[in-house]
Parts: structure tokens; sequence; C-alpha cells
């Protein structure tokens, strides 16, 4: 088959665009201000720039980006399991600078037992939601949030789905590998 | 005195009395009624539950209540290999797999390191054909949207219409809804031959049509009174609600991630990003019609500059060999094999792939830690944040009839809203 390459789309240009900086210019955050936040070690596929923050200064950061820095757009909030790893849990926190387009990412590191970190429902409502979503599936506390409830899951549920020790199967069904047949039966209940 | 100062009432009122007063139903002074709207109602278009406490016919406080279409599909995704994985992405948003087919995708070639050797024909046909999906998520919106205010004849012309352009994606790969066809690599599979007919077809046909629409609602008196001015919110509001897409446009900040972080070539297309001032009901009408004649712009450029080639990039431990070659060699066997089996292996990194939805920012998160398998896949759902942001906005300024009007205006889909 012949390769012709027709009209002006340029793959390799829009490829390597779509970030506007590779890495953190050092106007984001103020080194001097803040100096428990540092750069993320892990590769960022996407050149967003990348800091860690200690939970006990992520309001503070929050609300320095948002005020001074331009960081209107609240984008997102979720959190990773890192098991068996400590501290655990990861927060991340994605924001972006109206009108100038600046991405960035914030990680917060929590601790696996009695995980909890700032609400963010102070600086930006939208945080409302997703704080409860990281409550429903990781069951991470956000100390300060006005109606931490589970959104996703019903209101009975155990356990948190997300976590990485929760079966893929259920609750109550752990992992198995996938050609073997339960002893208990499809549906759970013991055979007589 | 009292309904005076409801009205007044907005986001930065003190949440305590405000949530007693609302608690407070036994007080017959009061006269507040809760009723219970959804999770099976026409009008919440698909499982949203809501609900509502009225004085009369005024709302007085909205909750909206989600989680009843909740599939786990983050965790799912974390179970299977990223080619297996894609399949789940059709089932976020059921009206625009290919768009997020396409997010997930530019994820995993990002975390490849193969973003730049996508061959020139997937990156055109995928332009091509998630702008179709726009005009075709568009229809059904405004069709459901028009249909919940009264307006019956909305809704059978577009479904009319997207059923055109479903034929277009049957005929490209097979299904009309679950897609799966944009891929990490490129295409699932070639363009059939006369798909260019048929996309030329639909768009001379389209653009006779379209203006129909207009003509239906845009000035219709019924129309304008239903909208104007209801839900509306502030462009600072919709920032710290994370709103995006059509209804962050409609309050006047032209961010369209088409335009500011452009992906798969937007960049050379010619196209503008319609904005509206006031955020209320009608402004996102008009925006998301202006994006239609976008959409369609940008189709007709693709449609022009569509080359002949590959569909797929060479790697064959990332595409599967064609089936030709696997009845004859014997590597394309094994790479088939060790694909369908194993998959490909990302470096260990993580990645935050933002494509423009119909409804908004679409963001797929991946953490790849070196293995088969996404470590995480978050979806960072436009409606989630969108339809969070319904309630406040219209707590206290409007009536009941209103609810239906800004549940239409979000556009909002639930299995991406509860995924």
């Amino acid at each position: 088959m012949t390769q012709t390459l027709g009209g002006t789309v340029e793959p390799e240009k829009s490829a390597d665009h779509p970030e506007p900086t590779p890495e953190a210019p050092p106007s984001l955050i103020d080194a001097a201000r803040f100096p428990g936040v540092r750069p993320s070690p892990m590769r960022a596929a996407d050149g967003t720039p990348t800091f860690i923050v200690p939970a006990a200064n992520l309001l503070e950061v929050v609300s320095y980006l948002r005020d001074e820095g331009g960081f209107r757009l609240f984008e997102d909030i979720t959190a990773v399991d890192w098991l068996p790893k400590e501290p655990r849990f990861e927060m991340v926190y994605h924001l972006m600078a109206i009108p100038a387009f600046q991405p960035i990412r914030l990680k917060v590191q929590v601790p696996g037992n009695k995980p909890k970190v700032p609400s963010l429902t102070s600086l930006f409502e939208g945080a409302n939601w997703y704080e409860r979503e990281v409550f429903d599936l990781f069951g991470i506390t956000f100390e300060g949030h006005p109606d931490l409830r589970r959104i996703e899951m019903p209101e009975d549920w155990e356990g948190h789905p997300l976590r990485k020790d929760y079966p893929m199967t259920g609750p109550r069904r752990p992992n198995l590998p996938a050609n073997q047949f339960r002893a208990e039966g499809r549906n759970g209940a013991p055979q007589a | 005195m009292e309904d005076l100062q409801i009205k007044e009432r907005w986001l930065d009122d003190d949440e305590d009395t405000y949530l007693k007063e609302i608690n407070d139903v036994a007080d017959p002074k009061k006269e507040l009624m809760t009723i219970n709207m959804g999770p099976q109602h026409p009008s919440t278009h698909g499982v949203l539950r809501l609900i509502v406490t009225l004085r009369g016919e005024e709302v007085v406080k909205c909750e909206s209540d989600i989680g009843y279409l909740h599939t786990g599909i983050e965790k799912q995704a974390e179970g299977k290999t990223y080619n297996q994985a894609l399949t789940l992405t059709d089932r976020t948003d059921y009206l625009n797999p290919l768009i997020n087919n396409l997010g997930f995708t530019l994820a995993t070639e990002r975390l490849l390191g193969i973003t730049d050797k996508i061959p020139p024909k997937a990156t055109v046909a995928r332009v091509l054909l998630t702008e179709l999906q726009r005009i075709s998520s568009h229809l059904v919106w405004l069709g459901t949207h028009a249909m919940d205010l009264g307006a019956q004849s909305t809704f059978l012309y577009g479904m009319r219409d997207r059923e055109k352009i479903l034929d277009i994606f049957e005929m490209v790969s097979g299904v009309r809804m679950m897609t799966s066809y944009i891929m990490p690599g490129g295409l699932y599979a070639d363009l059939p031959p006369g798909f260019d007919v048929k996309v030329a077809e639909f768009i001379q046909y389209f653009k006779g049509r379209w203006p129909e629409y207009h003509s239906l609602l845009t000035n219709s008196e019924l129309w304008i009174e239903r909208t104007k001015g209801v839900a509306a919110i502030t462009a600072d509001q919709a920032l710290s609600w994370g709103v995006t897409g059509p209804m962050l446009r409609a309050c006047g900040i032209a961010y369209d991630i088409r335009k500011v972080f452009p992906y798969i070539g937007y960049e050379t297309y010619d196209f503008e990003v319609p904005t509206a001032q006031s955020g209320d009901v009608y402004d996102r009408f008009i925006v998301r019609m202006n994006e239609v004649n976008q959409s369609i712009r940008l189709v007709e450029q693709a449609l022009n500059r569509l080359p002949e080639g590959e569909w797929q990039v060479a790697d064959l431990k990332i595409v599967p060999p064609k089936k030709y070659q696997i009845a004859t060699t014997m590597e394309s066997l094994i790479h088939h094999f060790k694909l369908y089996t194993e998959g490909y292996k990302p470096v260990a990194g993580e990645v935050y792939q933002r494509v423009e939805s119909a409804r908004g920012e679409l963001a797929y998160y991946m953490v790849s830690n070196g293995t088969n398998k996404p470590y995480r896949m978050h979806i960072r759902a436009p409606s989630f944040a969108n339809l969070q942001s319904m309630g406040p906005s219209l707590d206290g300024r409007a009536n009941f009839a209103d609810i239906v009007a800004a549940i239409g205006s979000i556009d909002i889909i639930l299995g991406e809203v509860d995924r």
C-alpha cells in the first residue's frame, strides 16, 4: 500500500504541542514561601507541572494558586492507591489557570491508617462531589467537608471499591483465577 | 417578605440557616413540600433522582442524587489490558463513544510515547468521526431538550438525522454506538470504500436540514419564554464549580480544549469557538447550535484532506497484524498471540489527557506502573461537574417547570456521571 501525505496535516507538530510548557516554570509555586512543596518524581507523559504538597499546606497552596496564580478553573480531584507502599494513598488535584490556560497538578500523600486530608470545598465549590466520590471509593475522609456521604455506592455498602485490596469480584467474593469454578456456585450461596 | 428573601439567596449565603429552614418541613407555617423526581422519570435523561423542596411552584432547594448507574468502570479497567479497557470507554458516555475512545486512546498513546507516529489518515479520520459524533450528540440533546419543554417535532427530526450519522459509524466499525473504533495506534480497521462519498452526501443533506432546526426553535416566543434567564450562572461560579464545555462558553469564557490544547491536529483546522454572555439555558442552546455549524465546517475540511495510506502504526507490539500476515508469517502469529494475551506495557508514568467532548472537558487520568494493565484510570466526566452546579443554580430562583429546562440544558449522560 502506498503512503501519500495529503492536505496540510502535520501529526508531528500536533503531537508535542498540547501542553504549553514541558517543565514547571519556577514562578508557578513560590519555593521560598512554601518550602515543603517539591516537584513530583513520577514521569508526567503529558508534561503537566506536578508538585507534591504536604497535607498541612494544601489549603494555603491552593488558595495562593487560585488568588495569585490565576488558577480559577477547578478541574478534577481523584486518588491513587499505592498499596503496599507507605504513604499508601495519593490525592491528585488538577487546576487550570484562566485565561493563561496553564495546567497544574498537585499531589498529597496520605497515610494508609485513618487517611484524611483537608477539604477544598471552602475554595472551590465543585470539590464537593469529587471529594465525596473519593471518600466513597477510597475511604479517605476530608476535614471540613460540609456533606461527606457516599455518592456512587449505596449508603450501606461495605468497603471502598477502588482500594487495591478490594476484590474485583465484590466484597465477599475474593478474586479467583479466570478459569476456575467457584465451589460455592455462581451466586455465592453455599451449596447444600 | 419571606419570599423576597429567598429570591435573593444564592451560593454565598449562610448554609446552616438555609438548611435548617428547609428541614423544618414539619412547621405548617413554612408550607414547604418535598417531592421526589426520578430516578425513573422521562425528563431526567436516565436515572437521575432529584429531591426538590418547593414552596408552591417555587424551588427552594433542588438536590441531585446520583449513583443509580454506577458500574465500576474505573475499577474494571484496572483488571483489563489496555485494549480491553478501551471497550469500557464506550459505555461511559453512550452518546459520545468515539470521543471517549479518543480520550482513552490519546492518553494511552502518550504513555506509550507513540503520539507522533500515528499515520495522517488515522489522525484526519479521528477528527472527522469525532466531529460527526459531536453533531449526533447535539442532535439528541436538542431533540430531548426540546421535547421536555413541549416541542415534540424537534425530537423526531433530530433522531432522523442522527440515524444517518449512526449509519456512517456502522459502516466503519460495524456497530452503531459501541464503536471502539479509535484505538491506541490508529484505527481499528481501514475506512471502508465509499466512506468519503457517504460522508459528503450526509454533509450536503444536513447543511440543508440544519436551518430547519433553527426555524423550529431559535426565534420561537414559546421557546424563549421557557429558557431565557433560567438557571443562569456567572463565569466565576462556573469556574469554581468546574463547569466546562458549552455551559462555560455560554458564560463568556472561550475555553475549548480543541483551541487551548490542540490534539489530533486541531490547530491546523479553521474553526471558531462560539460563546454567549448570560450563562442561562437559552445561551447554552445558542452555543450548542453554533457549535454544530463549526463541526460541519470541520467535517468538510477533514474530508477534503483525508489521505490514502496506512491507518495504524507499524509497530506490531501495539496493533494487531493483518489477517493475511497471520496466515503466512510466524512472527505475525506470535505478535497476534502476545498482543491479545498479554498486551503492551507502557513505561511507568502518569498522564492527564483532555479532549473536548460534546459536554465539556473530558479527561482521562491514567497511571501506568509498567505492567500491561492501567494501574489507575480515572475519567474526569464533564457531566459530573456540570450536573453538580445545577441544584445551586436553581435554588430559590426558579419554578418547578424550570428544573426540566435546566436538566436538558446541561445535557447530562448518567452513564458518564456515575461511571
